[in-house]
């Protein structure tokens, strides 16, 4: 039901940031997150980024998953 | 057809309030106003040697038809903005009808070039237009043979509408007709898809991101007449314009007796466009394309079709992103990236933003 | 790690399903899952992985399509809106076709109405900035994902003094709608796979009563490739073992026990629950988000006074039906015939996560 995807932070202004997917620059609002710095993901949604991505669980999953995949 | 050509004495320039010359009712009116705009615009920009007759139609002797038939096709174009990146509404003007004979098999030679325009335009905007128009046409070896000009009171149309008309001449040899298209045959695209659309919605600011994109509108006139030369293999041609991708290949299987099958992982998308799409909720295979042409090929040839296709300027990323089917008839079906697939319907509907 | 193509990979998804293959072959009912969320059912079809499926696993679409559960009576009341001459209607994207009694706002717009298209609520505060002449009234529609960004943008409203921007609240909240699926028992359904960003809001624990007084089993999913078939994965396990059920989150990178309590302070202080009707389902008690009284001004349906048409049903739609899961578009007369994209009937068909327009458009 709602569309959101990572992006990455690249610049920081107060509650605005710069966010980057693909080459694709955009600007939005951070008022929902607290403790964002630059080089962050967070899942943007409807121009506010809704959370920051983590990367361990990220890795986490993946390398449990990449594990499976090859134990197979 | 109103004619831009009747002889009258030149007027001085009009200047608006703000010292910029506009596009007023009167320059369409058929008086003075007009004969300026022709004289040191058109004629001007576009002059030839048939153009420069003035005569109320345009007439074409030389007409190389022996043993060709003819080709003859109509556009009209509305965009906004007028400029974009990687072109502008004259430039596409051009591109797209010298495009619609291109993908017949034809070899473009004359345009005619009508514009509808909103009173109030500035002269400069008209004046870098048929610039751009005078420039497409003399690098794709196309004459503009005939015009038309017309102002509409203000808010009665957006800002400025062209119309072109195309003729073209292809060899009586030439068998490029969907009827030819067997299973087997197969699909090759020359290039990433999508990047016009989302040119067009990055520059009119509404979703306020920045980009990169560029509109790939180009005449593909020069490489398909290099693929022709090469091969008696072409099927089938057509450029995904209004709709994308999947719809012109909706448009190849509708009312015949096959289907095809593209595969997802093979056609291309530029990384920027892939990410516009994820962002907004767009289907880049429904996106418009200005550049692109889908030529449907025997598997005999395709190689050297490829090999051509990407040697040319407008083909370096050229791929087989499918082939024709047996079955499902009249279906267009798309492997996806996980191997799964699933049917590629038309565009129903204008793709709006989305959040869900 | 840029979190979107590593979760489309082929291998990993394919094995994935061979695990599934593997522990379900010998479960000897059909087991029925219910994606909740429009866009894993979306997710699902594009990617072409119900063909790869198990057959005894089902899947079934709910009611998380925020366009495809608002009833017309929301739609009428914001087309009547869309009519008068000093508003500006602001809307995402999904609304712009559905169908109301008589009407839809892209026809509206058609007649001269102000109707903009708009990918945040940030946007129509600018757009209330450039007309202070108008009144301009935001379609407040969505879930938990959406109501935080509605609730800070009615704050930076307030402290700027923007006086011309109205919320027409027809938002809505997921886990009231589960607990109306599974109370009736109809459908019967084994397992949710839980909507990855709502619950990237809410966290895990409003489902938690599920598992307990439901013993559904519940997986929140991200919603690539590899997150959905994962999910499927996870779920069928806890079915086919027969453990005690939990909620599980796979959509881990994201969702979080807690939820964004930032994002949920926010939409606490801006909304309060009410119950809400949703198409197909009723009403639910709780279930919607009216504005509080202290951002009262904001509140279009309390600042702006206007007279709404009867709503009328259409009466051969089955649209609530297919929401519930109970049938789907298969079963209804008006699919593929009256009701196609270009003529939707029903919201389910308009929606672009509509079960109806994913049938239509991935479908056999």
């Amino acid at each position: 039901m709602c569309l959101a995807v990572p992006m990455k932070i690249m610049e920081i202004k107060a509650n605005q940031a710069l966010v980057e997917l693909g080459g694709l620059r955009k600007k939005i609002n951070l008022g929902l997150l607290e403790k964002i710095s630059v080089g962050d993901y967070v899942v943007v949604h409807a121009g506010f980024a809704i959370q920051k991505l983590d990367e361990k669980e990220a890795r986490k999953t993946l390398s449990a998953l990449r594990q499976m995949s090859e134990a197979l | 057809m109103l004619v831009w050509f009747h002889q009258r004495v030149p007027a001085l320039l009009i200047l608006s309030m703000e010292n910029k010359e506009k596009i007023l009712l009167a320059h369409g009116s058929g008086g003075s106003l007009m004969h300026d705009l022709i004289e040191k615009l058109f004629k001007k920009s576009f002059g030839n040697e048939i153009l420069n007759e003035l005569s109320d139609s345009a007439l074409i002797k030389s007409l190389p038809a022996e043993g060709h038939d003819l080709c003859f096709t109509t556009d009209s174009y509305t965009v906004s903005p007028l400029f974009f990146p990687g072109g502008d509404i004259g430039k596409l003007a051009v591109c797209g009808t010298i495009n619609d004979l291109a993908v017949m098999g034809a070899q473009p030679l004359y345009l005619s070039c009508a514009f509808l325009i909103e009173e109030g335009l500035d002269y400069d905007i008209l004046e870098r237009l048929t610039k751009s128009i005078a420039q497409t046409a003399r690098q794709e070896k196309v004459k503009i043979a005939t015009g038309d000009f017309k102002v509409v009171e203000k808010n009665n149309l957006d800002k400025l509408f062209i119309n072109t008309s195309g003729i073209g001449i292809r060899h009586a040899g030439v068998k490029i007709h969907k009827e030819t298209i067997a299973p087997g045959d197969k699909i090759i695209i020359n290039g990433s898809i999508g990047e016009h659309g989302l040119a067009i919605l990055a520059a009119r600011g509404d979703f306020d991101f920045q980009s990169t994109i560029n509109s790939d509108c180009a005449s593909l006139s020069g490489m398909i007449a290099k693929i022709i030369q090469v091969s008696r293999g072409i099927k089938f041609m057509r450029d995904p314009t209004r709709g994308g991708l999947a719809t012109t290949l909706n448009e190849i299987v509708l009312g015949s007796n096959f289907g095809i099958r593209i595969f997802e992982n093979n056609i291309p998308i530029k990384e920027e466009v892939r990410a516009a799409c994820e962002i907004l909720g767009f289907d880049p295979l429904y996106i418009a394309n200005e550049g692109k042409v889908v030529v449907i090929v025997a598997e005999k040839d395709v190689e050297v079709i490829l090999d051509v296709m990407r040697r040319d300027a407008l083909g370096g990323e050229s791929q087989i992103i499918g082939k024709v089917v047996k079955e499902p008839k009249q279906k267009v079906l798309l492997q996806t990236r996980i191997a799964g697939t699933r049917i590629l319907d038309m565009l129903t509907a204008e793709q709006f933003p989305r959040i869900c | 790690m840029r979190y979107i193509d590593e979760y489309r990979d082929r291998g990993i998804t394919q094995k994935l399903i061979k695990k599934m293959l593997n522990i379900v072959s010998d479960y000897s009912s059909p087991i029925v899952l219910m994606e909740v969320c429009g866009t894993h059912t979306m997710s699902i079809f594009r990617s072409g992985l119900r063909n790869y499926l198990p057959d005894n696993i089902r899947l079934i679409s709910g009611p998380g399509c925020p366009v495809c559960v608002t009833p017309n009576s929301y739609l009428d009341k914001a087309i009547a809106y869309a009519r008068k001459d000093d508003v500006i209607i602001v809307t995402f994207g999904d609304m712009i076709r559905v169908p109301g009694s008589s009407s839809n706002l892209e026809k509206e717009k058609s007649t001269g109405r102000q109707v903009r298209v708009v990918y945040s609520c940030l946007d129509a505060l600018s757009i209330a900035q450039d007309n202070p002449d108008k009144k301009v009234i935001f379609l407040g529609v969505g879930f938990e994902t959406t109501v935080p960004t509605l609730a800070a943008t009615i704050k930076i409203a307030k402290e700027k003094k923007i006086r011309n921007f109205f919320v027409f609240s027809g938002h809505k909240v997921i886990p009231p709608a589960m607990q109306a699926l599974v109370k009736e028992r109809s459908p019967h359904i084994d397992g949710f796979i839980c909507p990855g960003h709502v619950s990237t809001i809410i966290g895990s624990k409003p489902y938690e009563f599920i598992v307990r007084d439901y013993h559904v089993p519940c997986v929140i999913a991200g919603f690539e490739p590899v997150d959905v078939t994962q999910a499927i994965f996870m779920l069928a396990q806890q079915i086919v073992e027969k453990k005690s059920p939990v909620v599980e989150i796979q959509y881990s990178r994201s969702v979080k026990e807690e939820g964004n309590r930032k994002a949920l302070d926010l939409m606490e202080e801006v909304f309060e629950s009410e119950d809400s009707n949703w198409r197909g389902l009723g009403i639910i008690p709780e279930s919607g988000l009216k504005i509080k009284q202290a951002f009262s001004d904001f509140d279009a349906e309390l600042s702006i006074e206007v007279e709404v048409e009867m709503t009328k049903e259409d009466k051969g739609c089955i649209c609530g039906a297919i929401l519930r899961g109970i049938k789907t578009p298969l079963d209804c007369v008006l699919f593929k015939k009256q009701c196609r994209p270009e003529n939707p009937i029903g919201a389910c068909m308009v929606s672009s996560e509509g079960t109806c327009a994913a049938y239509f458009k991935y479908g056999k």
